[in-house]
């Protein structure tokens, strides 16, 4: 599969700050791409600099296989849908869609009907009269998605694009892209700060921390084996579990990732094994998140460990288990992963 | 724990008064307004509307009386040849003071609101308002002596052996002279150079307003600079430009002092005014020039509304 972006060492300096430092990156053609990170992880530059907007202040960025040194945005065949969607409050929806046509010069008529067919694709037809202040969140996002798709770009960046959403349209809308990105198999390029949208969404992801890649892999790959302690954290819940005592087996000892659904939890005693660990330790604090309880445990050497159960039989089968209760944990050793140290260059 | 004792609220009368007024909002922004609303509705309206009446009398050509019966005539000696050319001297002088304002403040607004920052930013905001500070009389005198035949501009272009074009820019009839300080030239100029901050400050405002994002998205979908500027930049600072050129329009339409300064003998608008009002006595005719001003405003913003100056707002 050819690349479609690709990173060679750039970095990022605004005024002082480094937002990206020595980026590597390669972006398959017709792929997915989640662009993980806290706020101020370097995913937005990342962004930036692939649209244009921003030059690297060192390293290279191809688009399918070119160097775009020197190219500005609006001469690259990328699109990007903004945050704030970034409409023209002066247009109609139908002019804002048709703008990227209107500047390269496509003609009156055909303009027309292709803005027609994309409005109909996003479920916006008849609404085309109307200015962006007139619409919904939801039906906004969509015309940005239209103003961009129009063009047929290569490729498709999107900043956040759900984050102004509710729950549910958010859910309905990560549906959407998807299946979008799959019909016209497009590149899309996808920035949130949301681990869960960037598990369920993308193909690969890559997990940014202070303008460094952490990881980067298929969401399976980073949530059953994450290679850093950021990456263990950030990218769902992890316990991380530290082995150097002496009992421990030298090629065992180190620091592990260890997710709290694999932790099983027991008002029973359970016992270890030569392939698990058992545990037993005294329940700190109960979270209640409807389809699953999350339990905090305060084990004997003063550090706690997490287990989340699903929210499995009835009320009454249910333990009684509350902050206090004296509760046995056990895990697979299996289920452990090395994690090396963040930033390690 | 210690308790947290709630700390008794003493009532005061302060505090009485504004616990009765926050209860009551109505009453509160009744009072808020009455003074402004006296200000606008008695002062201000008021005496516009006696100056509207007073252009409905007219006066007596033999004694000079003003007779105090609604007449038209006021309004048909407008149409008289004479007048009828310093009325579009004026408008003319106004709508070529607007669209030089507006051609010299868009660039300084563009930096002021998108490019400038902490320390740069507050110089220019004190370059662009720091001419308000000091007389406008010693301001336009000031000019007066820049544009004389012996002034600066004459010697400098003598020095930079441009003195042949200083003359040729003088020998064009009509806005020419035999100084700039006698042409309309001179007039256009200072008149630009006086009403420049009351562009430059809305264009300025207005470019704040339009996020970095929207100029983004216009390269982003594939409109180089000039077409974002077009497209998108100008018709969302259009308002902007439509409130300060209402500044420098109206300002120039009313003006009398510049045009009498520097500039031909030829007069203007705020002139005859003066001279009717005054020397003159004639009121009623004073008063129907005045609202020539208030009826080209009206068709200016008419058209400007037409334009969609007002869409963005």
């Amino acid at each position: 599969m050819d690349s479609a972006v690709r990173f060679h060492n750039v970095s990022l300096r605004y005024a002082r700050v480094l937002a990206l430092d020595g980026i590597d990156l390669e972006i398959r053609s017709g792929e997915f791409f989640g662009i993980l990170g806290p706020s101020g992880s370097g995913k937005t530059s990342c962004l930036r600099l692939i649209a244009g907007f921003d030059r690297p202040s060192e390293g290279a960025i191809e688009l399918h296989g070119r160097s775009v040194a020197g190219v500005p945005p609006y001469d690259r065949d990328v699109n990007t849908v903004f945050q704030d969607y970034a409409l023209f409050p002066h247009m109609t929806i139908e002019q804002n869609v048709a703008f990227g046509l209107m500047v390269k010069g496509v003609e009156r008529r055909e303009r027309r009907i292709r803005v027609r067919e994309i409005l109909e694709m996003v479920r916006l037809e008849g609404l085309g009269e109307r200015r962006p202040n007139q619409l919904s969140g939801g039906q906004r996002q969509r015309v940005a998605l239209a103003r961009v798709l129009v063009n047929q770009p290569r490729v498709l960046l999107l900043d956040e694009p759900l984050g102004a959403l509710d729950l549910k349209l958010r859910q309905q809308m990560q549906v959407e892209l998807r299946s979008l990105q799959r019909t016209l198999g497009i590149t899309f390029i996808f920035v949130t700060h949301d681990q869960g949208e960037a598990l369920s969404m993308s193909d690969r992801l890559a997990v940014f921390n202070r303008g460094r890649i952490e990881q980067i892999g298929t969401p399976q790959e980073i949530y059953e084996r994450p290679s850093t302690r950021f990456a263990a954290e950030f990218v769902g819940d992890s316990n991380i579990v530290e082995r150097r005592d002496s009992d421990t087996p030298a090629h065992e000892r180190g620091v592990f990732s260890l997710r709290p659904e694999k932790v099983h939890l027991s008002t029973r005693e359970l016992r270890a094994s030569d392939r698990s660990i058992a545990v037993a330790g005294e329940v700190a604090d109960v979270q209640f998140h409807g389809a699953s309880v999350r339990y905090v445990v305060s084990l004997p050497d003063a550090s706690s460990m997490t287990a989340v159960v699903g929210n499995l039989g009835s009320r009454a089968e249910a333990p009684a288990v509350r902050s206090g209760t004296r509760v046995w944990l056990n895990w697979n050793l299996d289920d452990l992963h090395r994690l090396r140290e963040s930033g390690g260059h | 724990m210690a308790a947290v004792m709630p700390v008794p609220a003493r009532p005061r009368l302060g505090r009485m008064l504004s616990t009765a007024l926050f209860l009551r909002p109505k009453l509160m922004l009744a009072l808020l307004l009455l003074p402004p609303l006296l200000w606008l509705g008695v002062v201000y309206l008021g005496s516009m509307f006696a100056l509207l009446a007073q252009s409905f009398f007219s006066i007596d050509e033999f004694t000079g009386q003003i007779q105090r019966t609604p007449t038209l005539r006021t309004y048909a000696d407008l149409f008289r040849t004479a007048h009828l050319d310093i009325i579009l001297r004026t408008a003319a002088m106004a709508a070529a003071v607007t669209f030089a304002s507006a051609a010299v403040a868009f660039p300084i607004a563009y930096y002021m609101a998108r490019y400038a920052t902490g320390r740069a930013k507050t110089i220019f905001y004190l370059a662009v308002m720091l001419p308000l500070w000091s007389s406008y009389l010693v301001r336009v005198y000031a000019w007066k002596l820049i544009l004389a035949k012996e002034g600066i501009v004459t010697w400098m272009a003598a020095e930079l052996g441009a003195g042949g074009g200083l003359d040729a820019l003088l020998s064009i009839p009509i806005i020419g002279g035999t100084a700039l300080s006698v042409s309309y030239i001179g007039t256009f100029t200072v008149f630009v150079y006086i009403w420049l901050p009351f562009m430059i400050l809305p264009i300025q405002a207005a470019l704040e307003r339009v996020p970095e994002s929207m100029i983004e998205a216009s390269a982003d979908l594939g409109a180089p600079p000039h077409r974002t500027f077009r497209n998108v930049i100008l018709p969302l600072a259009f308002p902007g430009v439509v409130a300060g050129s209402i500044f420098t329009f109206s300002l120039t339409l009313g003006d009398y002092i510049i045009p009498q300064i520097i500039g031909s003998s030829r007069l203007f608008l705020g002139q005859v005014v003066y001279i009717q009002q005054g020397t003159a006595g004639n009121i009623p005719l004073a008063a129907a020039f005045c609202v020539v001003p208030i009826v080209v405003m009206s068709i200016y913003l008419g058209v400007a509304k037409r334009l969609g100056a007002f869409d963005a707002l």
